[in-house]
């Protein structure tokens, strides 16, 4: 029988990642915001960055809105658990707790998502748009800002992704 | 561990960032530099200036700060330091990698 001298031969180092494929479906602050973090804290890691926006996450996208974006304060139970939801459904409520919100984030150095997307691009980063989503929400080209790098559909997403050592994040 | 730079033992980390950066000198940035393949300019060391002064004022770095120093724009940042800007840097400025996320 053979006997082997080394069972557990050293695994070879593990490739690090190269390019990451955000991919964000959602429109509330905090979802969006966790996009833009991992795509631009990817860039500054060195690797590259690819982001596109789909459905509510196109919210993101648009001129007139990016920078106003809400979090939930209805049917979030992690938003203030002792405030009563009937409280938090109160008419300006989800505005105000929004722009409280966002006041904490910029203290922490953390840009509104206008400034952010342009960092993202100024690192190289590129920023998409989900051709079947802005169709069915019947969004014009001039709503989106000036940084978009186009409407481009699912297949054309994923020739984004192209590389062994990509990863794709799903928001 | 310790790493020999402009012959000068240097105590470095195992990411190679600076544990004392009051070791640093300006010829040991452009020797770390060039090994990484960048010439340094007097744009880059304007930078790393910028970096040391706000570290030694506890001043927490992040990529937007440095872009609103006035000193260069984000693109230009990255363009002056291929490979993460913020981390290149700061590690040829002889001061810790920014614990940073923006």
């Amino acid at each position: 029988m053979e006997v082997l001298t080394q069972p557990f031969p050293k695994a070879p180092d593990p490739q690090p990642v190269q390019k990451v494929l955000v991919i964000v479906s959602k429109g509330t602050l905090e979802d969006v915001y966790a996009g833009l973090i991992m795509a631009n804290g990817a860039l500054m890691e060195g690797m590259e960055a690819k982001m596109f926006f789909t459905f509510f996450g196109l919210e993101a996208i648009r001129k007139d809105r990016q920078d106003h974006l809400h979090t939930a304060t209805v049917g979030n139970p992690a938003f203030m658990q002792k405030l009563p939801t009937m409280v938090a459904g109160l008419p300006g409520f989800e505005a105000f707790a929004s722009t409280m919100m966002r006041k904490e984030m910029d203290k922490l150095d953390i840009p509104p998502v206008s400034e952010f997307m342009e960092m993202i691009v100024a690192g190289g980063g590129e920023i998409y748009g989900c051709k079947l989503a802005v169709d069915m929400f019947k969004i014009e080209e001039d709503e989106f800002i000036d940084d978009l790098a186009g409407v481009i559909t699912v297949g054309d997403m994923y020739a984004l992704a192209a590389g062994d050592a990509t990863q794709i994040i799903f928001i | 561990m310790t790493l020999t730079i402009d012959s000068v033992p240097v105590e470095v980390n195992d990411e190679g960032y600076f544990l004392r950066p009051e070791q640093w000198t300006l010829d040991m940035a452009h020797e770390m530099a060039r090994s990484v393949g960048i010439e340094l300019t007097e744009k880059h060391i304007e930078i790393l200036h910028y970096l040391r002064n706000r570290y030694f004022e506890d001043t927490p770095l992040t990529l937007r700060r440095v872009g609103k120093s006035g000193l260069v724009t984000i693109k230009e940042f990255y363009g002056l330091f291929p490979g993460g800007p913020l981390k290149v840097s700061s590690r040829i400025a002889g001061i810790p990698k920014p614990a940073s996320c923006v």
